[in-house]
């Protein structure tokens, strides 16, 4: 069972192959409480994979039955009702509908629905119906509305709907066996079927208003926390402050909390170098296994700890309703660029590291806004690039006060933060006036009611984000260290000998003009495995020992070998610095297009030559 | 002819009935009737984003819904 799902997920071909049990699909309106149901009746254990053509994500899982059945249950992204505008929908429909070539159609529909949203999600209910699948509507939340004030009649909703309505708290046990319960109903007979003959839109809402109104004898007025809460959050000036606010804490703590931990993870590493060293002769396993494999998976692994905090952060906010509000917050000034607000997230993760940025950005609905995302998300400054940006800038820039009381070397950080952030800007921009036009996407976006996130599924997110990384850490990432050590290796014994240094010959006429000598050049082909590593290959070239701990003796060395004009040069290459491959791997694989990728790589290219070199000339000019 | 007011010109706090939608964008109409907006549902403009009064917070009967300017436009109101 396992194996099959296993098998499938690695293999792009294929994906999610419905197996021969019982399989159900949950459906409902976005923040119907879904995925709690799911992680309540699978346990949390779900393989996630991604449908061909477009990268929508449905997770899998299965479960048994008091009666003893084994299901698999699909969960499906959110939606309101069956016109399937968005990519997501799109995808949902088809496989309810049995339309996906990928998946055969499920045997029945756990259709969601929020007991406290009733008047909106009986639409999507009577909707659902016209699909002709055997159905099971769940009455969600149904403790917390009654808590509120809601009273219903069920009975009625369910003679009236004619399927079974199953009143259930998807975080508490009874309402889940319930759910199971009439899951083994459903299967045992399977003529329990509802097929209503396909009506307009306005008049299935005339429907669902009249049945609104017939059971639910009493509803009380809007939660008022969340109104006033909202007040707050959203006020033009104090939810500006507070969002800055937030945000500046974020990435405070990404990087300040972060480093203990990493420093933990780089003891690690040191630790296995040792122990290889200490049982491998000194041969080129050893180097293989230390310079090559270890060295290189271990640069990448050391973001862990920014991740998780990242992904902390961004679980919380999302888990407590807020962000659907930082992107009420930036909308306006994203649309004016030709964003969506909620591009905001993955743009936001992508200071991180663009590739869960890129992965973030699944939730954007506009298949053009995703694609405009994905293309500018390199443009934020990675923490990849921070070590190059310390080093260079502490060997060229004086930590002198200017203007009173701005330190100049943080300045010039901020300034190529600042760089890439409008450069983003200007691309999605053209982007969206030429190969991305098209009509803006609406933003029609629920601000759910703000709630204290639970804490296992707050852990559970976080785990399964961990899990993804470190996949792709053993996978990719392994593999290109592997090459990259064969190309600094081999043959001579020396970097510039070895295939990375006759590469870096090669190479320098085209990035002689912009003013990088052989040592850069060298030195940006093991960066492409990860920027960061750019730092100890120049320590290599510069035959600065240890340059990773050692960067004052490189900045020293630095400042004698580069001239002024040649460093400026290099910084403005790494705002743009296209050459991180997982990076451009991870794009391919989220926009499934090589075109896309490699007009990616090339715009970044282009940029990263253009700027370095007015850059190089222009100071060469003024010097 | 008069212009019908639409949810764009209620103001902060106030409260009006769906009437109809503009018939221009059979599109957008129906984009709007799938996330909950149906004639005779009552709607109350909460919040105004901090550029140009857009997006708005839109209270539909118990559901709060972000919506920009362009779209509150296609959403015909009488006022409550």
């Amino acid at each position: 069972m396992t194996t099959v799902i296993e098998k499938i997920s690695t293999d792009q071909s294929k994906p999610l192959q419905a197996t021969d049990s019982f399989t159900v699909a949950l459906v409902g309106a976005p923040n119907c409480g879904k995925s709690t149901l799911f992680n309540g009746l699978t346990g949390g254990r779900a393989k996630v994979a991604n449908y061909t053509g477009v990268t929508v994500e449905t997770k899998q899982g299965s479960f048994r039955t008091p009666g003893g059945r084994q299901m698999s249950l699909i969960d499906l992204p959110g939606v309101y009702g069956l016109s399937g505008k968005t990519a997501d929908a799109k995808v949902a429909l088809d496989v309810i509908r049995g339309q996906a070539s990928e998946m055969r159609q499920p045997d029945a529909m756990l259709v969601v629905i929020d007991a406290a949203q009733l008047r909106t999600h009986l639409q999507t209910a009577l909707q659902m119906r016209q699909i002709g699948l055997p159905m099971i509507v769940v009455l969600n939340m149904v403790d917390l509305a009654r808590r509120d004030g809601v009273e219903l009649d069920i009975d009625k909703l369910q003679a009236r709907l004619g399927v079974p309505v199953i009143p259930c708290t998807a975080t508490r046990k009874a309402g889940r066996e319930a759910v199971l319960n009439a899951l083994d109903e459903l299967a045992a007979a399977p003529s329990a079927q509802v097929a209503v003959e396909a009506a307009p839109l306005k008049q299935v809402q005339q429907e669902a208003r009249q049945l609104f109104q017939d059971v639910v004898l009493q509803e009380p007025a809007l939660n008022k926390l969340t109104r006033s809460l909202d007040g707050i959050f959203l006020h033009p000036l104090s939810g500006l402050l507070i969002f800055t606010g937030i945000m500046f804490v974020m990435f405070q703590s990404v990087f300040s909390w972060s480093e203990t931990p990493m420093g933990w993870v780089e003891g690690l590493i040191a630790f296995l170098s040792d122990i290889v060293v200490g049982i491998t002769p000194d041969n080129w396993l050893r180097s293989l296994l230390v310079d090559g494999i270890i060295a290189g998976v271990g640069s990448v692994i050391i973001f862990l700890p920014q991740i998780i905090i990242l992904f902390l952060f961004i679980l919380f906010l999302e888990m407590t309703g807020y962000m659907a509000r930082a992107a009420f917050l930036m909308d306006e000034l994203m649309l004016r660029v030709g964003l969506n607000g909620r591009a905001f997230i993955p743009l936001l993760s992508s200071f991180a590291c663009a590739i869960p940025g890129m992965m973030a950005a699944r939730t954007l609905e506009s298949e053009k806004d995703r694609l405009t995302t994905i293309m500018v998300a390199p443009l934020m400054t990675c923490s990849a690039r921070l070590p190059v940006y310390t080093v260079i800038i502490a060997a060229f820039f004086p930590a002198e006060t200017v203007a009173g009381f701005l330190n100049l070397q943080g300045l010039v950080m901020f300034g190529l933060y600042f760089a890439g952030i409008i450069s983003a800007i200007i691309v999605a921009f053209v982007l969206r006036k030429t190969l991305t036009k098209g009509r803006a996407q609406p933003l029609l976006m629920e601000l759910p009611t703000y709630k204290f996130p639970d804490l296992s599924e707050l852990l559970l997110g976080l785990w399964q984000r961990a899990k993804i990384f470190l996949r792709r850490a053993g996978t990719i990432i392994f593999v290109v260290s592997i090459v990259l050590w064969v190309l600094t290796a081999y043959p001579g014994d020396s970097l510039e000998t070895s295939f990375a240094g006759m590469i870096g010959s090669v190479l320098l006429p085209v990035f002689e003009p912009i003013g990088f000598n052989l040592e850069i050049v060298i030195a940006l082909v093991p960066g492409m495995a990860a920027r960061e590593v750019a730092v100890g290959a120049l320590g290599t070239v510069y035959a600065v020992q240890g340059a990773e701990e050692n960067m004052d003796g490189l900045a020293e060395v630095l400042r004698s070998a580069w001239s002024f004009p040649t460093a400026l040069a290099f910084l403005a290459w790494y705002v743009f610095a296209p050459q991180c491959i997982s990076t451009i791997a991870v794009a391919r694989r989220e926009m499934n297009s090589w075109g896309w990728t490699w007009l990616m790589v090339a715009y970044l290219f282009a940029m990263a030559y253009i700027a370095a070199g007015g850059t190089y000339w222009i100071a060469s000019a003024l010097m | 002819m008069t212009e019908k007011l639409t949810l764009r010109n209620l103001k902060r706090g106030e409260t009006g009935i769906v009437t109809g939608f503009v018939k221009n964008d059979a599109i957008r109409e129906e984009e709007l009737r799938e996330i909950g907006f149906a004639e005779g549902d009552e709607v109350q403009v909460l919040e105004y984003g901090s550029f140009g009064r857009t997006p708005i917070s839109v209270r539909l009967n118990r559901t709060i819904i972000a919506v920009r300017a362009n779209e509150a436009q296609s959403i015909e109101v009488s006022r409550a």
